[in-house]
């Protein structure tokens, strides 16, 4: 029996090869404990599947997203220059990750800045490795049957326009998709983008969270599923306030994936 | 013939145009306090936004019964616009219903669609009122729109009633004179929405219609003229502005937020990476962000006058919603109104933008800045595609750049970014530890 292999692109390198394509992890996919292993079913995920990939491993760093968010367009480009570097350095050419604020500085910002990729996210990139019926689907296992509503998130929606790759993922599942009010371009953020995630939220009557996940919950959905790290920590966060957790999960797109595959 | 008529015609068009066109100017010059910026890149999709977004008002069927009743009445406005023609050419050279005979039975068929829509557009109206005085959609009853926002609203809606009003008077009593007889007049067969009023003047005798016929002829064109001049004191501009401001859209994806070139050169300085230009002086480095409406870009201002303060953006707002301060349409009035101000200041003579009042501080606060997730549902909720998210987050950086003034939170996730290559405190050299358990797990079948 062999193990999982997560190379890095300093080790490809080193043996002159090149992965098809690198996986950004993210400073959430890397240090929260909740989505480590998202990243961790997702690098299951490529290895079962076969995908040539790599990651940065301690060469990686923040894209800067939150700081450029928060007003600090200096410390943006620091951050931002100095992994295009790394990356032009590795001559990358495809990216994916399963974070929407790292997919969109990296796909959209990266570019006035000498950092030109192709950058898909997880949902898009698991969306392709289904229909190329490279995961096999064992048709729900845990989830089978069940309804499970989908929250989008506001970089991943309407900053990029990806509604339907997500769903499609979702589908493949066995379950049952019941969708939110707000949904797709009306859908409720999380609260947590634009560096809201790093401080607690201004005055007012209530949090976001909270409202997005009653909402979530009004579906009777079984499970909720997000792909993205904020989300992620957001509407767990909601479930737990609303005392459901244990009635109601929050997961990854590829955590469910994973799950079902078995790994 | 007397050619009084025309002549107090013509001095009523002559004033009109002439406080327009001042105004326009006003307003221009406003726009352009903005910073230049050039958004001419790919015309054929700006056109076809403008055609879809503005003409079309694709975005206004997001809200199916306001869409409805929005509809009715701009197409109202148009296509009684046509009928304007008419009669401004009758004011000037003292004729009545100069179309009438050029057109035949095709002019009565044109009077019973202008009259249909009037109705449209009257009903709307009403429709409108009722929403925003006694129903109380709640986007209507928002701080911002305390005092004449509200006001400015309700005046339009009562001011669009009786000029269509007017309209139904004028062909109800102009036809009851034309079956008198009365030469001067011409019988068009029937109208049907302005016959239903008829019983009201048919007592009058025909010295009282005449009076009645003329002072509802003089009422709506003059109302129109005075209309058209209020419209550009009014919220009312985006009947105009809607179609500019589309065309000039946001044509990137929404999440991308614009680069300041003039912090990549020195960026690029401290990390030794040779620029483009490095080697000319830098250029005057004016402010990092916005503070005030010059620190903007002229499409940012251009957004603030095309704004109808409909507020469907803060209808979408998370943080609006959940009580926060921010309110995407006021930032939108804040900064049309700031624009205002420092344009007449400079009209006086005045300190214009130095009078020590900014956007900043005096209009906008950082609490309603801070409250932003920067989510795009504002912009996505636009029915004339405005950017409030570009304005806050220039704001932002002012904030953050010049004045160091970011909440402390957000200055510790700085230092964290700077020490250690992560919003959290977390050491770099533990970034790849998540691999451990993974690299140990045998691969199972």
């Amino acid at each position: 029996m062999s193990t999982y292999q997560v190379p890095t692109m300093a080790e490809m390198a080193a043996k002159g090869e090149s992965p098809e394509v690198l996986f950004w992890v993210g400073c959430a996919g890397s240090f929260d404990d909740r989505y480590k292993a998202v990243t961790q079913a997702f690098v299951k995920i490529l290895n079962k599947v076969g995908v040539s990939f790599a990651v940065l491993g301690p060469e990686e760093a923040c894209t800067g997203d939150p700081a450029r968010r928060a007003g600090n367009e200096f410390l943006f480009q620091m951050q931002a220059v100095a992994n295009i570097q790394v990356l032009n350095g590795y001559e990358v050419k495809k990216v994916v990750t399963a974070c929407p604020h790292c997919f969109n500085t990296i796909k959209n910002e990266y570019l006035a800045l000498g950092g030109n990729y192709e950058v898909i996210h997880h949902s898009q990139f698991l969306q392709q490795l289904i229909n190329e019926g490279k995961v096999a689907l064992k048709g729900g296992g845990e989830f089978k049957g069940k309804k499970i509503t989908f929250h989008d998130s506001c970089y991943l929606g309407r900053a990029n326009d990806v509604y339907e790759a997500p769903r499609e993922v979702i589908k493949a599942l066995d379950v049952e998709l019941v969708e939110m009010k707000r949904c797709r371009t009306k859908g409720l953020c999380c609260g947590a983008g634009g560096a809201q995630m790093f401080k607690e939220p201004e005055p007012g009557k209530k949090d976001i969270n909270i409202e997005r996940t009653e909402e979530a919950l009004a579906t009777g959905a079984n499970a909720i599923a997000v792909g993205c790290p904020f989300c992620l920590t957001m509407m767990t966060d909601g479930v737990k306030n609303k005392e459901r957790e244990n009635e109601v999960q929050v997961y990854d797109l590829a955590e469910m994936i994973a799950k079902d595959m078995g790994i | 013939m007397s050619f009084l008529p025309q002549v107090a015609f013509l001095i009523i068009l002559a004033v009109a145009a002439f406080i327009i066109t001042k105004r326009v100017r006003f307003l221009k010059r406003n726009i352009f306090l903005g910073k230049g910026e050039t958004r001419n890149d790919q015309p054929e999709a700006r056109w076809k936004i403008m055609l879809l977004v503005a003409f079309g008002q694709q975005k206004m069927f997001k809200r199916l019964i306001p869409a409805f009743l929005h509809l009715l009445i701009y197409v109202g406005f148009i296509v009684i616009n046509l009928e304007v023609l008419e009669f401004i050419l009758d004011g000037i050279l003292g004729t009545h219903r100069l179309f009438a005979p050029i057109l035949g039975s095709a002019y009565t068929v044109a009077i019973n669609i202008f009259e249909f829509l009037a109705v449209a557009v009257l009903i709307s109206c009403v429709a409108f009122l009722w929403r925003r005085n006694v129903s109380k959609v709640p986007r209507f009853t928002k701080p911002e729109m305390k005092g004449w926002p509200a006001l400015d609203g309700n005046l339009i809606l009562v001011i669009e009633i009786v000029l269509m009003l007017a309209i139904l008077t004028m062909n109800a009593t102009d036809q009851i004179l034309a079956n008198r007889g009365d030469e001067h007049y011409i019988a068009l067969g029937t109208l049907f929405f302005s016959s239903l009023i008829q019983p009201l003047f048919e007592g009058m005798s025909t010295g009282s219609l005449v009076f009645v016929e003329r002072f509802a002829w003089w009422f709506h064109i003059a109302g129109i003229l005075a209309f058209a001049v209020y419209v550009t004191y009014s919220k009312h501009l985006h009947i105009f502005l809607a179609f500019p401001n589309t065309w000039y859209s946001n044509l990137k994806p929404k999440g991308e937020m614009a680069n300041m070139p003039e912090v990549t050169n020195e960026v690029n300085m401290m990390l030794g990476i040779p620029t483009e230009g490095s080697n000319e002086p830098p250029a005057e480095i004016g402010r990092f962000g916005a503070k005030d409406v010059n620190d903007l870009s002229w499409v940012n201002v251009m957004n603030a006058y095309s704004c109808t303060e409909c507020g469907r953006c803060t209808a979408e707002c998370p943080a609006n919603l959940t009580g926060k301060k921010l309110s995407p349409r006021k930032i939108m009035m804040d900064v049309r109104d700031r624009a205002d101000e420092v344009g007449k200041s400079i009209d006086v003579g005045g300190p214009g933008l130095e009078d020590g009042k900014s956007l900043l501080g005096d209009y906008i606060t950082k609490e309603e800045l801070n409250a932003c997730t920067s989510c795009n549902a504002c912009v996505e909720a636009c029915p004339v595609n405005i950017d409030p998210l570009s304005i806050i987050l220039q704001m932002r950086r002012y904030v953050a750049m010049e004045e160091s003034g970011t909440p402390a939170q957000w200055n510790a996730m700085f230092q964290n970014m700077e020490t250690s290559f992560s919003p959290w405190k977390f050491s770099p050299q533990d970034r790849f530890n998540w691999a451990d358990s993974v690299k140990n797990e045998e691969v199972s079948d």
